[in-house]
């Protein structure tokens, strides 16, 4: 140990390798550093993936099992509804990953509210607004692989069981693969809203409320028959989600393009990951 | 070199700090001293850019640490032993800072070995560690960046003594090596034997800025005791020299006069003299009594 006393004339040495320039790439791999370094994270994960492709296989099987020879006849007519792309990924899973998405969104900042790491890492990086923005691109990212898989495996393995019965399609179905990509892209779009939401609240508690209410309860309260309510629920992400996905919602009465329905998925990723970026720049922490 | 001027915060109808303005200089360890509720934990964020203030400036090197795009280099802080995710191991928390600010990985290994959590304390979830294991975390990730200003909250909290003496010995030796160290406490006691300069506030206002041994003589406390056979007459002569004297037995504590006078005064009178021994008040007087007006919270306070 030392005891060394104080001069107060020793001038400090800056190290000899200074102050490299500061780099976003930095913080990007700071961030996924973070995020792998959480035991809950792959969990999260793994549970997720599993419940919300056990259930799209789940309802797949069900109609593997209850088709019988006399139904065969009715075999185009079943593929010409829609209904093996409406069991590539239904909207009891849709709810789950919905759900587990904004989880992951929002904890990846209330965790860190939550402990006190957040005064921790603003003061590593006083650069706020890059913290974020790079913590917004790897939940994006990562949200985004994690949504493609499980779109992809639900709709190859829900198909497979179908084909046995003769009922299956292929990617290359109208409209197949666009009900891969809507139920992947919304996984990004949820993760990022949560995480919008819990950088203004900054508590798990409310936080999950708030997202459950935005992602979920919204779209159940608003009627797609009258003008005004069906204006908003053309702004919100599950509406776009089921006119991505299922055939028949371009016959109600207010109908609405994909197109559309592309564009609210970009909006609310972009306002999410705005309200992320610029909301913690004046704050006390 | 940290300086703060004019810094006021206020919440709401809260004054949490109030027009502190003074220097805190490389080459010392500073103590920063109040009471619980003074406004040190306050000040530290708001030089970390961390809270802003209402009014006043404060800057470290000149700049304000908010304009900095990375800060490990330039500052490294323990705010608070809590301030990290349970569920990381104490490597991956500080490799992640690392990463953050572009220092190389081998650095988390060394500052890891400097606050004596090598090996496998290392891997082990932050969960699982005890208050000091935590407060030497949250050193070796202020010792990071090799920063020319260090910030410590309460310190000592939860150490053992082995690691209280660590400590001390860490902070003088980063002022010696002409760093600006700044360590708060609300225990005179703690900065004793750590501190070369002091900075004293109470509610949120600056009371004392200067060198330990000039606070220590702010104490009023001083006294001389004085051993005497003939107790009551020496008491009396005192007394009647214009000072405060309490009799125990041939005990004598007197206060107002010095140890140089009493003597000459008991051989004037040819009273014999056993003891006499000159006590100074010690630091934690003085820091008492200049801190017992502005007090938050005082046990037994009068409601």
């Amino acid at each position: 140990m030392t005891t060394g006393t104080a001069t107060g004339t020793a001038p400090y040495e800056a190290g000899t390798t200074g102050d490299p320039a500061a780099r976003f790439r930095d913080l990007l791999a700071a961030e996924w550093l973070k995020l792998w370094s959480l035991r809950s994270t792959p969990w999260a994960y793994l549970i997720t993936a599993l419940a919300v492709i056990g259930f799209n296989v789940g309802q797949a099987y069900d109609t593997y099992r209850y088709w019988t020879d006399e139904n065969a006849g009715d075999a185009d007519k079943f593929i010409r509804d829609g209904i093996p792309l409406a069991e590539a990924f239904t909207s009891n899973a849709v709810v789950i990953h919905l759900l587990a998405a904004g989880a992951i969104g929002a904890v990846t900042v209330v965790g860190e509210y939550g402990t006190g790491l957040i005064r921790t890492t603003f003061a590593a990086v006083p650069a706020r607004r890059a913290v974020m923005a790079a913590k917004a691109a790897v939940v994006a990212v990562v949200t985004t692989a994690f949504g493609a898989l499980v779109a992809f495996v639900s709709f190859f393995s829900t198909q497979a069981i179908l084909s046995a019965r003769d009922i299956g399609v292929f990617l290359d179905h109208p409209g197949a693969l666009r009900v891969v990509a809507a139920s992947a892209l919304l996984t990004p779009v949820a993760a990022l809203v949560g995480m919008a939401i819990g950088t203004l609240l900054r508590h798990m508690g409310s936080t999950m409320i708030v997202t459950v209410a935005t992602l979920l309860v919204l779209p159940m309260v608003v009627s797609p028959d009258r003008y005004w309510s069906a204006l908003i629920a053309h702004a919100l992400p599950f509406p776009a989600w089921r006119r991505l996905t299922e055939p028949g919602a371009h016959f109600e009465a207010y109908p609405w393009s994909t197109g559309g329905a592309w564009t609210v998925y970009a909006l609310w990723a972009l306002a999410a990951v705005a309200v992320t970026v610029f909301s913690v720049d004046r704050r006390d922490q | 070199m940290i300086e703060v001027k004019d810094l006021t915060k206020r919440y709401g109808a809260t004054t949490a700090v109030k027009d502190l303005t003074f220097t805190v200089r490389p080459g010392y360890v500073t103590g920063f001293l109040g009471p619980n509720g003074a406004g040190k934990s306050t000040t530290l964020r708001m030089i970390l850019g961390l809270n802003q203030p209402t009014g006043g400036t404060v800057t470290v090197g000149g700049r304000s640490f908010r304009d900095r795009p990375r800060g490990l280099r330039h500052v490294g802080a323990l705010l608070d032993a809590g301030d990290m995710h349970g569920g990381r191991s104490a490597a991956a928390h500080l490799a992640v800072l690392a990463r953050s600010n572009r220092i190389p990985r081998r650095r988390v290994d060394e500052v890891l070995a400097e606050v004596g959590l090598a090996g496998a304390a290392g891997r082990r979830r932050i969960g699982g560690f005890s208050l000091g294991m935590r407060q030497r975390l949250g050193i070796a990730a202020a010792l990071l960046g090799d920063p020319p200003v260090l910030l410590f909250d309460e310190p000592l909290n939860g150490l053992d003594p082995e690691g209280v003496l660590w400590v001390r010995g860490l902070f003088r030796r980063l002022a010696a090596e002409g760093r600006t160290v700044f360590v708060s406490s609300h225990l005179m006691s703690e900065m004793e034997n750590t501190a070369d300069e002091l900075i004293v506030i109470g509610r949120g206002e600056l009371i004392a800025a200067e060198s330990l041994t000039r606070f220590a003589a702010r104490g009023t406390g001083a006294n001389v005791t004085v051993r005497t056979p003939r107790a009551a007459d020496l008491a009396d002569v005192l007394t009647a020299a214009g000072a405060v004297v309490h009799q125990d037995g041939p005990l004598l504590t007197v206060t107002g006069l010095d140890a140089a006078r009493v003597g000459d005064l008991a051989c004037r009178h040819a009273l014999p003299l056993h003891e006499l021994a000159p006590r100074s008040a010690s630091l934690e007087e003085a820091f008492m009594e200049l801190t017992a007006q502005s007090a938050d919270y005082l046990a037994g306070e009068a409601r």
